[in-house]
């Protein structure tokens, strides 16, 4: 993990555009996805050219699936949020799972993740059943998510808020808490590890502060450094881009990317639609507890019964369509949502 | 003048006293809970009684003085896990409507006619019965001892002794939660006061910190117990919900998360206390106050005071003596 996997650096270095791109960044959230559109290392080049191949239907198994759920269902009351018939993410690629609100994003993620339990189910990680795992047991494994109500530790530093991730530390034994010669040298390397993903997400000088003083955005960024931390094998982010001011979002695109570039599994929440266009290779829609689609971005996007979902059925609107960020046009499809 | 140096001495006194030491014990442990891991233990005079109860029916029964003591630290730590294995998967109001009953329930035990031939039932356990062998443990010699204003026999119930051995545990008591919590140990404590579901997420054992809390904790609590009954005598009564409102009066003043507020905060608190009644009893003898506050309304007044003082002390500085109030600043939720 070194400081040139940052948005800017490659974003300097970026080979001119490459397919699946428009020509022209215009925004920022364009400009970054144009950044990072080859995966540099091979693992997410493989993924890439796998899912190629995967035929862009609900429930398609991956050719190298790192996680796959199956009939999952979380019911709340009479409400059913969950309903996940089959799901298999690809190892080594960023799966963007996509959904208006309500959709149950975040109950799947939280199932998930062990911090809810479904009716019924199963799902499995790297081959290894979670079902029944607590949230600590499944971060174990190194499946580690953030939350879309950002969970910072207030009244710890942003440092504390680090180092506190930092697996396998031997002086969070009890026993060893109070020989700290048992735990000085671990503390320093998760020191170093702490500054150097800090610097990454621009926090390296608030590492003194206490986390509770820092913007809505800066503890967005804080909890995916602290996430990393943990060195997961497949991170899982609610919303990450939530809050997140316009110039923060190019630079955390950019870290995203990277992350998948040095082989590391993203699944992430999201409504921003031109993120979800340019950084995923691949994206799951959920609407009201059931997936319905899934497939490359630029296809799903055009997919019917996406749009119907997000926009109401009857429009012929492509979701990745720039003039959806024009405020008048979004006003005239809400009225329209609203007359029918 | 005389009068007045009399109540300056007696407050004094009081902030050295060993009940002042067994506070400050027991709130050590109550910061551990709740300034550290955030769990509202609102029983601890509980663990206090137990212990004491422990520390007491042990020796009476013949155990040696440190045998009994870890009878004593064991009643703690059983108390600890039958109340934190239940509730502590929980949400952290139930710890306390838990705490609160099992406190209560160990004091009606006590007091009750069934173990009356240990506990020694409502009126509890004479000094003498198990004062014996703590204090052939003194290494002082016969005989009186003045220091400045204060003057004690040197071994017995109210000695220096008893205050030697009460502060010394302190001292120990506040290295050792010194020593744990700055370390990364702590930090997961910290962690989970601020947000046990992001620690989750980031693969520790919420639980089981938890529990360890509960556990250390409830032991500082019973040996506070001890420590408090070794100058009087073992009575459930006086060691019931006050105590454990004290214990809290004394934790926020002193500044919950700061390693010497409890100590602070039981020498202030016991000292104001003392200052505040005899000052009172005084006015009421000696002047014309007395026609408002007669002399035997001022205990009841003094406790209403310390309420209000709880009160607004939660109110404007919650951080108490101690703490920063910068860290406050934040909302947590
Ligand atoms: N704890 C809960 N109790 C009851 N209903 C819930 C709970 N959590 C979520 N829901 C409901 O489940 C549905 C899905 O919610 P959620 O997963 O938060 O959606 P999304 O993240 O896609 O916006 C919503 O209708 C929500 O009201
Ligand atoms: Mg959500």
């Amino acid at each position: 993990m070194s400081a040139d996997m940052s948005a800017e650096t490659s974003a300097e270095n970026a080979p001119g555009n490459g397919p699946g791109t428009s020509p022209e960044p215009e925004s920022v959230v364009d400009a970054a996805a144009a950044a990072a559109v080859a995966p540099t290392s091979a693992v997410a080049a493989e993924a890439r050219d796998d899912l190629a191949q995967v035929e862009p239907v609900v429930g398609a198994p991956k050719p190298d699936a790192i996680l796959v759920a199956d009939d999952v269902v979380r019911r709340f009351g009479g409400m059913t949020a969950v309903d996940v018939t089959h799901l298999e993410v690809q190892r080594g690629a960023i799966t963007a799972l996509i959904g208006p609100n309500g959709a149950g994003k975040t109950t799947f993620f939280n199932l998930l993740t062990g911090f809810d339990t479904p009716q019924s189910g199963t799902w499995s990680f790297e081959g290894r059943s979670l079902h029944g795992k607590s949230g600590a047991r499944v971060a174990q494994q190194g499946m580690v998510r953030t939350f879309q109500l950002t969970k910072a530790l207030s009244r710890l530093t942003v440092l504390q808020n680090m180092l506190l991730a930092a697996p396998k530390n031997p002086g969070e034994r009890f026993w060893l808490s109070w020989l700290p010669f048992t735990w000085k040298a671990h503390e320093k390397a998760a020191t170093d590890k702490a500054m150097e993903l800090l610097a990454r997400f621009k926090l390296d000088d608030k590492a003194g502060d206490f986390a509770g003083s820092l913007s809505g955005g800066q503890r967005k960024l804080l909890e995916m450094a602290r996430a990393l931390m943990t060195d997961p094998t497949m991170i899982m982010l609610d919303e990450p881009m939530a809050g997140v001011n316009p110039a923060l979002v190019q630079s955390l695109l950019g870290h995203v990317q990277a992350l998948r570039d040095e082989g590391m599994t993203v699944l992430f929440v999201e409504h921003d639609m031109h993120a979800v266009r340019h950084i995923s290779d691949w994206v799951v829609v959920m609407a009201e507890g059931r997936i319905v689609a899934e497939g490359p971005p630029r296809a799903v996007m055009q997919d019917q019964a996406v749009v119907d979902a997000y926009l109401g059925a009857h429009h012929d609107t492509d979701l990745g369509d720039d003039s959806l960020l024009d405020p008048e046009i979004l006003a005239r499809l809400e009225a329209e949502e609203e007359k029918r | 003048m005389d009068e007045f140096l009399r109540i300056l001495t007696q407050s004094l006194a009081e902030i050295i006293a060993p009940t002042t030491a067994a506070f400050a014990i027991a709130a050590i442990g109550l910061n551990l809970h709740f300034g550290y891991t955030g769990l509202l233990n609102m029983g601890q005079a509980g663990f206090m009684l137990l212990g004491a109860y422990g520390f007491g029916i042990a020796t009476i029964a013949g155990f040696p003085f440190y045998l009994a003591l870890l009878v004593a630290l064991a009643a703690g730590l059983l108390f600890a896990l039958i109340l934190g294995i239940p509730t502590l998967q929980l949400r952290g109001d139930y710890l306390a409507i838990v705490t609160i009953s099992a406190a209560e329930i160990i004091r009606w035990i006590g007091r009750s006619t069934w173990l009356q031939e240990w506990t020694g039932g409502a009126s509890g356990l004479q000094g003498r019965n198990y004062k014996g062998t703590f204090q052939d443990l003194s290494p002082l010699p016969d005989g009186r001892t003045v220091i400045g204003p204060l003057e004690y026999i040197n071994t017995g119930s109210d000695s220096w002794w008893t205050r030697i051995f009460a502060w010394g545990l302190v001292a120990l008591a506040l290295l050792f939660v010194w020593l744990i919590t700055r370390s990364p140990w702590g930090r997961v404590l910290k962690g989970i006061r601020e947000d046990e579901d992001a620690v989750r997420a980031l693969g520790k054992n919420v639980y089981s910190y938890k529990l360890q809390s509960l556990m250390l904790g409830g032991m500082l609590g019973a040996l506070g117990g001890v420590v408090y009954v070794l100058p009087l005598t073992i009575a459930p009564d006086a060691m019931g919900r006050t105590m454990t409102f004290f214990t809290w009066t004394v934790l926020l003043l002193g500044g919950a998360a700061t390693v010497f507020g409890p100590v602070l905060g039981a020498m202030v608190f016991f000292g104001a206390y003392m200052l505040m009644r005899t000052g009172m009893r005084a006015l009421a003898e000696n002047t014309g106050v007395g026609d408002i506050i007669t002399t035997t309304n001022v205990e009841q007044i003094g406790g209403m005071l310390v309420g209000i003082t709880l009160m607004l002390l939660v109110i404007f500085r919650p951080q108490g003596i101690l703490g920063n109030k910068k860290e406050l600043a934040f909302d947590v939720r």
